[in-house]
């Protein structure tokens, strides 16, 4: 059948569709389904790590080979220090851009390199919203609950209290910053419902809440002048003879030269692993989502949580072609856009837990219900005319002004056609053993965002990443500035290198591979 | 906007998917790449290594400001080149970073934002009218007018007209005035948010119920429950 014969059949069964509602799965039913479709639960992906802090536990095959990888720093680098800092932040998506400025706020002299431009993360796409507990009929505890049911109960109960009480006075922050939020006609913050979530708690700036964040918090930073290092990666931390962390090499991606940080504290914020095309898959994430902080924090000593699980965000494009991982918001489900199957059937509840909806649809491609596109890929139909059919006209233009503005561009009017869609690699969801301050067990070392682990669970709820990123932004931020007043400068050696070299060795590991990756190879060789 | 779908643009669209090979020029050199790829890809599959010029590819972060002409027209345009499909005899190139000024600014501390505007910006208000910077922008927004909202003081419109902003600067090289239009809006959406924004009063009730510790009962109550009773209970509203 052609795609234009399947389409009709989306438009033929909206109405039969709308006047049926679909029931959310039971936790029973959820398991088994995710069980039998999530990727996470595909073993051949995995394989334990051979040894360092987590030796033994298993994980995708992707991130186990760049854990055990081979420093680009040579043994004998001369370190002395280019700069000398009390707080050395790395990434400039939301959270490097929040820790810096709260470091900066408390004084520190702080340095914030990435290793693209500054705000080039995937901070800057976070379309759904933030989720804060702002409304009369919310609370912080419901935010909590909800958070831990869609995490699968297996979030860090500490982190997540801190990130949900911590909320409405970032959402504060935020607003003395300059940032505007949707309002409500009485001028108070418009909430709205997201996946997974008992309540309306998303504050959103249309569908470009993160990039309205990110614009802010950028020019923030630049107004501070907060020295700034672009094109600049981490490649190796640094440390004492205590095994604490005193700073890090990095390397200017224009001139491939080392460039040497002696900090008092480090705040790693450098995103996730989308790149790694975890399992083969396309990703929604930026350029630069390579892992790299789990392969720095590894090879110093601190253990990951929760590096098994990662988020297949349910709605990434299919069609057209140059749409292939880019994603289509949760936000299209949040106002009642129907996922349909090859049949013009529903198959699962859309507002239900990423991990669920995604399970769902591999489950009906795998068994035979999904669309086929020209060049071979499979997908589902997300139906987006029906939210102009379902709220009025001029719907879709208000809400999703981006959304209508990315497939335009590719002729796919949304308005008028559904759009096909399968899960991409979104988020990982575990990541660099943190406490309440974003401290990892390696003195002075903290991680910020999502490179971090343990407030998601197995699962993270839409709309919590933007949260997670300004409340550990500001307490590592604040914390690395305070601390770093207390604290002696130390040595800058690379003796944590030679216990992992030497561990390798013990174990026969000889990797051949170089990590962190810094960008993923693209380029046609 | 238009109106009707380029129906001829959609054929093509599936026609690429086919692995049919067309001719672009990168930089002034021609290169065959598969039809319908984006220009981002293009660079890839030629070989090229590109650091400056990729960034968020999702159509966000405004890296890949690009310049591009198509087959026998003059008329150059911009896009950005994670989000564009390379045609037959399609010419292009990244935009080079742009040295534009910004101004630098403490917003709590301004007393009058649109009036500091003329000092943070002078150039703000000389502009002449050429409409350049609205024909270079990709996202289509109407540069040149927001450039005379700001100037006028409608500090609102400027910040919703320039939601869409993803601060790719391309309205700025073509300005003969020298502005730097997408500076501008963003100084006049943040001091409207700052400065000419309610204060939500739901927020500041919320903040004062946590410090007054409001929900220290629920907290006492929940963190005692099993994980089982944890995925039954709610948190009482009263």
């Amino acid at each position: 059948m052609e795609l234009a014969d399947q389409r009709n059949l989306v438009h033929q069964t909206r109405d039969a569709r709308r006047s049926k509602s679909f029931p959310k799965l039971s936790p029973a039913e959820r398991d088994s389904l995710i069980k039998q479709h999530h990727p996470d639960h595909r073993a051949h992906a995995y394989r334990p790590i051979i040894f360092g802090p987590n030796a033994g536990q298993s994980t995708v095959i992707e991130v186990a080979t760049l854990l055990e990888g081979e420093s680009p720093v040579p043994a004998d680098l001369d370190l002395t220090p280019a700069y000398s800092v009390d707080v050395l932040v790395v990434g400039g998506g939301g959270a490097g851009c929040a820790s810096a400025l709260h470091a900066h706020a408390q004084g520190a002299n702080v340095l914030l390199a990435t290793k693209l431009r500054l705000g080039d993360s995937n901070s800057v796409m976070a379309q759904g919203g933030m989720q804060i507990a702002v409304a009369s009929d919310d609370s912080p505890v419901q935010h909590f609950l909800d958070t831990l049911k869609g995490g699968h109960m297996k979030n860090d109960h500490q982190l997540l209290k801190v990130m949900v009480e911590e909320g409405p006075s970032i959402a504060q922050w935020l607003l003395e910053l300059g940032v505007l939020f949707d309002r409500d006609a009485d001028g108070n913050l418009h909430v709205k419902k997201g996946g997974g979530s008992s309540k309306a708690r998303l504050l959103t700036c249309s569908d470009y809440t993160g990039l309205e964040i990110m614009r802010v918090l950028k020019d923030e930073v630049l107004n501070q002048k907060i020295p700034l290092l672009e094109f600049v990666a981490a490649v190796e931390l640094l440390s004492d003879a205590k095994g604490a962390c005193t700073g890090a090499v990095l390397k200017d991606l224009d001139n491939n030269r080392f460039i040497v940080v002696a900090a008092k504290t480090v705040i790693l914020a450098t995103g996730g692993i989308g790149r790694l095309h975890i399992q083969g898959f396309p990703t929604s994430n930026h350029f630069g989502a390579t892992g790299d902080a789990l392969v720095l924090a590894y090879r110093l000593g601190a253990p990951l949580v929760q590096i098994d699980t990662f988020q297949y965000h349910p709605s990434g494009g299919v069609y057209p072609e140059q749409l292939v991982g880019a994603l289509v918001t949760e936000g299209i489900r949040s106002e009642g856009g129907h996922l349909v199957n090859a049949k013009g059937e529903r198959f699962v509840n859309e507002l239900d837990t990423r991990d669920v909806v995604s399970s769902s649809i591999i489950r009906e491609c795998e068994e035979g219900r999904g669309v086929r596109t020209p060049s071979g890929r499979v997908g589902v139909w997300l139906d987006t005319p029906l939210l102009d059919v379902e709220h009025g006209p001029g719907t879709l233009d208000k809400h999703f002004p981006a959304m209508v503005r990315q497939y335009e561009r590719y002729a796919v009017d949304i308005r008028k056609d559904p759009v096909l869609i399968y899960p991409t690699l979104h988020y990982q969801n575990g990541g660099v053993k943190i406490d309440v301050n974003g401290e990892t067990p390696v003195a002075n070392l903290f991680v910020a965002g999502e490179a971090s682990g343990g407030l998601h669970g197995r699962n993270r709820l839409m709309g919590n990443s933007l949260l997670d990123l300004m409340v550990f932004g500001k307490r590592t931020g604040t914390l690395a500035a305070e601390r770093a007043k207390s604290l002696p400068k130390s040595s800058l050696t690379l003796d944590h290198l030679k216990r992992f070299r030497a561990e390798a060795k013990r174990h026969h590991v000889s990797a051949g591979v170089i990590s962190p990756m810094v960008l993923p190879a693209y380029t046609n060789k | 906007m238009p109106d009707t779908l380029d129906k001829k643009k959609t054929l093509d669209q599936e026609e690429s998917l086919q692995p049919k090979m067309v001719t672009v020029e990168i930089e002034g050199k021609p290169f065959q790449v598969p039809a319908g790829i984006t220009l981002i890809k293009a660079l890839w599959y030629s070989g090229q290594d590109v650091i400056r010029g990729v960034g968020c590819l999702g159509g966000f972060c405004g890296a890949c400001a690009t310049y591009y002409r198509t087959k026998d027209d003059p008329k150059v345009k911009t896009c950005l080149a994670c989000s564009m499909a390379v045609e037959d005899g399609m010419s292009f190139s990244f935009m080079p970073a742009f040295p534009a000024r910004k101004a630098t600014y403490n917003l709590l501390e301004l007393k009058d934002p649109k009036q500091d505007l003329f000092t943070l910006y002078p150039e703000a208000p000389l502009c002449r009218n050429c409409n350049a910077c609205t024909e270079a922008c990709p996202q289509h927004i109407d540069v040149r007018e927001g450039v005379w909202k700001a100037v006028f003081g409608d500090f609102k419109a400027v910040s919703e007209m320039f939601m869409d902003c993803v601060m790719c600067g391309m309205c700025a090289p073509v300005c003969i005035a020298d502005i730097a239009p997408n500076l501008v809006a963003l100084y006049a959406s943040r001091a409207q948010g700052v400065h000419f924004t309610e204060k939500p009063e739901g927020l500041s009730t919320r903040i004062q119920e946590i410090a007054d510790g409001r929900f220290q009962q629920e907290w006492d109550r929940i963190l005692k429950l099993s994980d089982e009773e944890l995925q039954n209970t709610n948190a009482s509203t009263n």
